[in-house]
């Protein structure tokens, strides 16, 4: 469906920083998120150095706390979250054939607040590393529990706390967008239950974005106060109790891990449908488990903290509660597994990364279902296993996705397909990487190696040694797709994409030309 | 051009979402180095923290005005469309039900601290060793008016002022919807009558909050003297800056009356208003009930 009257898009500097348009802005935030991924990737890669040979290498313990957490805080919120909402931008519109999204000048707020946001945090980390004095960047974790961040926290504290609350304003805004867009901007006939289910887990996961962005925007507020105003949130002598951040904090943080991976569900059952030539079975399961994993995610956040002290009760609770969870995620990847039963399958990339992510990502989940299990917890947790646990749901899940992605609408996007030679290498690389990164952390985990030290007892130096190698190795990986994305969205170079670039896939994005005009569904489609 | 009404409308490219954002790098930056600078937790040595977060707030209220105002023409212009009325509306919902949720993380933090860390820290439950070893002479009771530390504070009645507030606001809900019903009837003249009524009440009940914390520093309820009255200012100060911003989104969209902005079909700006004040009324008897009643 192709549409004549096509506006000319601005251009120069203006187009990129005044943008009210659905595909620049997703633009910007891919982009952003993959710059955010490298430099996340560099302090890991600090992390690796220092953890290649027992004993201190390269960077003081207090460095290497300051690595540890903003590596993470940059991961998950620079680089994961943005690129799901970056993809969220492109797709949601073209998904449901709406001309834009509904609130297109807010939407190009919530982009430009995160680079705002992370300028205050990289600067942190850039400050520590090359200023005068080597002021310490946040060194808490990125969980950055109460009191280390509040009766310890460092001066950068302050600047971090602030910059959470942009990150939040930003996440707010576009989880707004979102939903406003998928209930009030779909074309005539998309009823909601035959929005494709990347539609549908971003309009569940924007929800939980709205209910617990202002969560954390609480916690970090008693923070500041905390330090400064003489309160007692999580002072125990005033009558407060650092346990109280914890469960603020979860209260959110669970949630937000089921904000990481609720778009990679859509993903995935978008692609693997495509590539086994039948449609997603269980749809409408699909869309229910969605529902009730992100209800769930909200009664199951003190998982994190059994060993912590609670009552039995409610340790109890938490328990049920989590490994009710595994049911509806199991439900999925039945499904996916399923949709391939008798598929005519074929395995171009987009199609590896998800199957890759199905076997990967079960792999964390069942982790995840051993970590649930309080007593079994009290052993592992704040070990390596909970570290191979969330990088592998993480990393080989959310991630992945992200790569599956990236390959299966790049050609929208750019007109021109990706080059497959490297495709190819990217991938092969990157799974082989990332297996022998996080596989061997669950037997260091399990021999109690703790997570978060710059140091370790001599017996873990030969997993140590050959978890560096899969760091540095995946790192040097991921230089393969900037190539890859280098070349199909500024050469563009590469085969000429049709519309439908694959063979027949579902979906209103197919029936645009490739790569999508400026504005798409002016007119909007009927959908039958 | 009859078509062109009946397609959603999306703006031109616009500088403001960009200039928002450097406004809030400003009140990020100038924020948290105008704290450090006059508290004394880290040494920050610089001067400028202030200067910094001043121009942040104009920017940001320059900002906001310029942006709305191009919204206002739109409107005014006819772009808007049903559709888009829904858009608005909608995204007005969430943003309050966000807002709902900040307000929860503070009440979760007052029954936690309520219900179980106070009794804990008593000896309540398996906790008689952590009373015993920690602070043997601290005793539990709510409003916490020794902390374990021994620094003493007072509580905050509720038949006083803040039985008044609420009265106050209660009444504003009312005269505001007063006004809501005369704007669906195209009264203008009650429009104008009742909406001012609202915003001299919103303004005595701002006046009598800002006496209530006169008065409670008076009698020894301060911010730094354990977690009752830290719970107390959080919350009442959140609720009352956020009192603060709706009686300016009221005071804008009376202005907006007065120059006839609104009809009976196109007021969304108005109703936004509207519920945001209703929203703060119904935190405000939340409050009442959990921080100075019960
Ligand atoms: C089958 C579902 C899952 C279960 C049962 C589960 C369970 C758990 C448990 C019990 C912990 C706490 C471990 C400890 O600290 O001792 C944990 C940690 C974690 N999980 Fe999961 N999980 C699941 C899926 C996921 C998913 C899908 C993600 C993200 C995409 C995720 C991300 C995390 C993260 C980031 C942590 C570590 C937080 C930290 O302490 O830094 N989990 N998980
Ligand atoms: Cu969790």
């Amino acid at each position: 469906m192709a549409d004549h009257h096509e506006h000319h898009a601005p251009t120069g500097l203006k187009r990129w920083l005044f943008s009210t348009n659905h595909k620049d802005i997703g633009s910007l935030y891919l982009w952003f998120s993959f710059i955010m991924f490298l430099i996340g990737g560099l302090l890991a890669m600090v992390i690796r150095t220092e953890l290649l040979y027992p004993g201190m290498q390269v960077v003081d313990p207090d460095f290497f706390n300051q690595m540890t957490t903003t590596h993470g805080l940059i991961m998950v919120f620079g680089a994961v979250m943005p690129a799901f909402v970056g993809l969220a931008n492109w797709m949601i519109p073209l998904m449901i054939g709406a001309p834009d999204m509904a609130l297109p000048r807010m939407n190009n707020w919530s982009f430009w607040i995160l680079p705002a946001a992370f300028a205050i945090l990289v600067s942190s980390v850039l400050m520590s590393a090359f200023g005068p004095g080597h002021p310490q960047a946040p060194n808490f974790g990125w969980t950055f529990y109460a009191p280390l961040s509040t009766t310890y926290g460092p001066a950068s504290t302050d600047f971090f706390i602030l910059s959470v609350h942009m990150m939040g304003i930003s996440s707010i805004m576009g989880a707004i967008n979102v939903i406003v867009t998928v209930l009030n901007m779909r074309a005539p006939g998309m009823t909601m239950m035959k929005m494709p289910l990347f539609v549908w887990t971003w309009l569940i996961t924007a929800f939980l974005l709205i209910a617990v962005m202002p969560v954390l925007a609480g916690a970090v507020t008693m923070m500041l106060t905390d330090r400064h105003f003489g309160t007692s949130f999580f002072n125990a002598a005033g009558g407060g109790d650092p346990v109280l951040f914890q469960h603020i904090f979860w209260f959110f943080g669970h949630p937000e891990v089921y904000i990481m991976i609720l778009p990679a569900f859509g993903v995935v059952s978008a692609i693997i449908p495509t590539f086994a030539r039948k449609p997603l079975f269980g749809y409408a399961s699909m869309v229910y488990a969605t529902g009730s994993i992100a209800l769930l995610s909200f009664v199951v956040w003190a998982h994190h903290m059994f060993a912590v002290g609670m009552p039995l009760a409610g340790m109890l609770f938490f328990m049920y509660m989590t490994m009710l969870i595994s049911v509806p995620t199991g439900v999925k990847v039945f499904n996916w597994v399923a949709t391939m039963w008798r598929g005519s399958l074929t395995f171009e990339l987009p199609m590896k990364w998800a199957i890759a992510f199905v076997i990967l990502f079960t792999i964390g989940g069942l982790s995840g279902l051993m970590l649930a299990i309080t007593p079994a917890d009290i052993q592992y947790h704040d070990s390596y296993f909970v570290v191979a646990h969330f990088h592998y749901v993480l990393v080989s899940g959310a991630i992945f996705s992200m790569f599956a992605a990236v390959y299966y609408w790049l050609p929208k996007w750019t007109g021109v397909m990706y080059d497959k030679f490297w495709g190819e290498v990217h991938f092969w690389s990157s799974l082989l990487s990332v297996n022998l990164l996080f596989f061997p952390m669950h037997f260091v985990g399990l021999a109690g190696m703790p997570r978060r030290y710059a140091d370790y007892a001599l017996q873990f130096a030969d997993y140590n040694f050959w978890i560096s190698i899969g760091g540095f190795w995946f790192g040097i990986s991921q230089l393969f797709l900037l190539w890859v994305l280098i070349k199909a969205c500024f050469l563009k170079k590469g085969e000429k994409a049709t519309a439908e670039v694959w063979e027949n896939p579902e979906g209103l994005e197919w029936t645009v030309p490739s790569p999508a005009p400026f504005h798409t569904f002016d007119t909007p489609p009927v959908v039958k | 051009m009859a078509e062109k009404t009946t397609q959603y409308y999306v703006p031109e490219s616009s500088p403001w979402p960009l200039m928002g954002s450097i406004g809030l790098l400003l009140l990020a930056v100038g924020g948290a180095n105008f704290i450090q600078q006059h508290t004394d937790k880290v040494q920050n040595d610089g001067k400028l923290g202030g200067v910094i977060l001043a121009i942040g707030v104009l920017w940001m209220i320059g900002v906001m005005f310029m942006w709305w105002r191009d919204t206002v023409k739109e409107s005014l212009g006819g772009l808007h469309s049903h559709q888009m009325d829904r858009s608005y509306r909608q995204g007005m919902i969430w943003f309050i039900f966000s807002e709902v949720m900040f307000f929860g993380a503070f009440f979760g933090a007052l029954f936690y601290t309520r219900w179980l860390i106070v009794p804990w820290l008593g000896g309540a439950g398996s906790n008689a060793m952590t009373h015993e070893l920690l602070w043997p002479n601290f005793q539990a009771m709510w409003p916490l008016l020794v902390a374990p530390d021994g620094r003493t504070t007072a509580a905050m009645g509720a038949w006083g002022l803040p039985a008044i507030n609420t009265a106050i606001l209660l009444t504003s809900s009312i005269t505001l919807t007063i006004a809501h019903h005369a704007l669906l009837a195209n009264q203008r003249g009650k429009v104008i009558a009742f909406q001012a009524a609202t915003i001299v009440l919103a303004v005595i009940f701002l006046g009598l909050q800002a006496l209530e914390y006169v008065h409670a520093y008076h009698m020894g309820l301060t911010i730094d003297a354990g977690i009752y009255g830290s719970l107390f200012f959080l919350m009442t100060g959140f609720h009352g800056a956020h009192v603060f911003l709706g009686t300016i989104f009221m005071i804008v969209t009376f202005l907006r009356v007065l120059k006839g902005h609104y009809t009976p079909e196109n007021h969304f700006a108005w109703e936004a208003a509207a519920w945001y004040w209703h929203f703060v009324d119904v935190v405000w008897l939340f409050l009442f009930v959990a921080v100075y009643w019960l």
